[in-house]
């Protein structure tokens, strides 16, 4: 398993169009990909899931990933979700 | 057997159609145990590809009558049928809980929804509504029921149902003949949409709206605000010759339309459009507005996920600019806070919103938001004939700040090397009582007023017009109203400024002699009865338009006025 967590920037947080281009680059891993905020774990291969996290400017959010590809996964969500800005 | 019934015609027009009823039944799932998890997970699957097929039909109807970014909802839909958390839930369930597929459908949904509307967060809340949509559908399909299908429509069919969403009616196509609504006033957004698109409309029948089977024939009187239930064949010949009458006094008029509105006297009224999307523009210019006196800029706010950027508004406002070359296009800025609702955006909820912190005091309130929209005009006015229209204006401070603001914003434009146009007339909605009665001293600062007739009648009759319990006080042409309408053009006229009305008061061919007698220069309207107003500033003499309107505004009540005007 490897994970990470990192602070959303974004201004407007991880929102609908933000979201949807998630799971898209989620979707493009074996692994099984969780967001956790606050406790609360989603899957990041499920949009519904995704925007249920709500996730705002400044929140901190762990990427988690299980499989063969998990390291790379983790790093590729985590660098997606830091480097997201005003979409 | 034939029987008429009163409602509120909301939407002008006679028809003649067939009944067809768009029900939106909640459906209920028997709950079951399954001892074969497969077999059912196949059932579901057949379900979801059948889903998918109705989402992808409506959406290429909603595309087509509506335009993309109203289609784009149906994407959303599409997608939650793919979902881990949704449908995905709902297979693992089966499996789990050995329950059968409708019963999982219906709990998934339940849940799904209920998590999403208890986010605090408004854009959320509405996805909320979304899953709750695709889950009935999944439902439906799965009990062997079929939602409401658009394409049952034909031309010919005059739509029955409880209540119509503004995107129930983006779905209709082309050639419904009539709507009628259980529920509803003159104002609802579904009477909006069905006098743009020009289908009479009775809306508020109540529960006698029951008493309408599918197939009855139907005749739609929209000026009336009744319908008539399986008429007489009698009946029928007369609306249908009445109906062919009015086709060709409406085509005679659309022909005339080309040519400038003047009064039987001379005097040049100008005869505008209201448009508040993109896709009004081609319906504003086959009605041959003479320009747009009022262009509602919430949709660039309201149908994102974030602040419009400028360049996003700069392409709709070049846009709605170059359609109209020459013509002058007002647009309004920003205009939210009451009843309108910006997810991204946290606005505080507020006790009172109508009376609160909306429009130009939101704007004013928030400089670099409204710099962003200033910008993006200023930069648009070299495509065309900009005006730019503040709305809500109270006292003469605001004009000034608002000026200012949009000084700077030319003054940097300008410095950046980007070129603006060198006149651009600022005026103000009219709206606000307060503005009606000193407009003398606001008329100073502007170069245009237009009477927003919609927020002035509610704030001077102190009447809800969305309160189905109030809403018969709601009458714009209630002679106060009309008094603060004839004292906002006076002082126009002293002032030397051009004044018009943008409400929907202005688009009411039986009030157009009236108006004009109170001194209006300019109505702005749905374009759809754009040619019917300007035949009727044709028939009317200015001098005894103006005897007219004495008469009016020492009337007692509304209804006296609108006898008043009939006679005219």
């Amino acid at each position: 398993m490897s994970e990470k967590t990192i602070t959303i920037n974004n201004p407007s947080g991880l929102h609908a169009r933000p979201a949807a281009l998630l799971v898209k680059e989620a979707s493009n891993f074996k692994s099984a990909i969780k967001l956790v905020k606050n406790g609360k774990e989603v899957d990041a291969k499920s949009l519904l899931g995704v925007m249920s996290l709500a996730a705002k400017q400044n929140d901190q959010i762990t990427v988690r990933a299980e499989g063969e590809d998990a390291e790379a996964a983790v790093n590729h969500i985590a660098a997606f979700l830091e480097q997201l800005s005003e979409a | 057997m034939s029987q008429t019934l009163q409602g509120v015609g909301a939407a002008p027009g006679l028809k003649l159609g067939q009944a067809v009823w768009w029900r939106k039944e909640k459906p209920v799932a028997p709950s079951r145990t399954i001892t074969d998890p497969k077999s059912e997970i196949e059932k579901l699957d057949q379900a979801i590809a059948q889903a998918k097929e109705q989402i992808e039909k409506l959406r290429e109807i909603a595309a087509e009558r509506m335009g993309e970014e109203e289609a784009a909802v149906f994407d959303a839909h599409f997608a939650f049928l793919d979902d881990p958390a949704f449908t995905g839930e709902m297979k693992n369930r089966i499996e789990n809980q050995k329950k059968n597929a409708e019963a999982v459908c219906q709990d998934v949904t339940e849940e799904m929804g209920a998590l999403m509307a208890s986010l605090d967060d408004e854009y959320m809340k509405a996805r909320a509504d979304d899953i709750r949509d695709v889950g009935s559908r999944l439902l439906l399909i799965l009990l062997g029921k079929q939602p409401f299908d658009p394409s049952l429509l034909t031309p010919g069919s005059v739509v029955i149902a409880e209540e119509l969403t503004p995107s129930d009616t983006a779905q209709f196509p082309e050639g419904v003949a009539g709507m009628v609504t259980a529920k509803g006033s003159k104002t609802a957004h579904a009477a909006i949409m069905a006098r743009t698109l020009g289908i009479p409309a009775v809306l508020g029948l109540g529960s006698k709206i029951e008493q309408i089977k599918d197939g009855d024939t139907i005749v739609v009187d929209g000026d009336k605000g009744t319908i008539q239930i399986n008429p007489d064949q009698d009946v029928i010949n007369r609306v249908r010759t009445q109906i062919e009458q009015q086709e060709k006094a409406r085509a005679l008029a659309l022909k005339e339309a080309k040519a400038e509105a003047k009064t039987a006297d001379g005097k040049r009224i100008q005869v505008f459009a209201n448009i508040g999307s993109l896709s009004d523009i081609e319906i504003a210019l086959k009605n041959h507005a003479e320009g747009v006196g009022l262009f509602r800029t919430e949709f660039l706010y309201l149908e994102n996920d974030h602040w419009p950027t400028e360049e996003e508004q700069y392409q709709a406002y070049a846009k709605v600019l170059s359609s109209f070359g020459e013509r002058p296009v007002v647009i309004r800025t920003l205009d939210i806070g009451g009843d309108k609702e910006l997810p991204y955006a946290k606005l505080p909820k507020e006790e009172n919103p109508f009376l609160g912190h909306r429009a130009i005091r939101f704007c004013l309130a928030n400089p670099d938001l409204f710099k962003t929209q200033l910008r993006a005009l200023l930069r648009a006015s070299v495509h065309g004939n900009l005006w730019i229209m503040f709305p809500m204006i109270e006292n003469c401070s605001e004009i000034r700040q608002a000026k200012a603001l949009l000084n700077e914003c030319r003054e940097e434009l300008i410095s950046e090397g980007v070129q603006v146009a060198d006149k651009i007339p600022v005026g103000i909605m009219v709206e606000i009582p307060a503005a009606a009665i000193a407009a003398d001293l606001l008329a100073k600062e502007v170069d245009f007023m237009s009477i927003g007739t919609n927020d002035l009648t509610q704030y001077t009759l102190a009447a809800d017009r969305g309160n189905e319990q109030v809403a018969h006080l709601y009458d714009a042409a209630h002679p106060a109203v009309l008094r603060l309408v004839k004292m906002t053009c006076d002082a126009a006229a002293k002032a030397n400024i051009l004044v018009g009305m943008c409400g929907e008061l202005a688009g009411d061919p039986s009030m157009t002699e009236l108006l004009i007698g109170l001194g209006l220069a300019e109505l702005s309207m749905s374009a759809s009865t754009i040619p019917e107003v300007k035949q009727q500033v044709r028939s009317t003499d200015t001098a005894e338009a103006k005897k007219l309107a004495e008469q009016a505004i020492l009337l007692e009540d509304g209804d006296q006025v609108r006898n008043l005007a009939k006679k005219g």
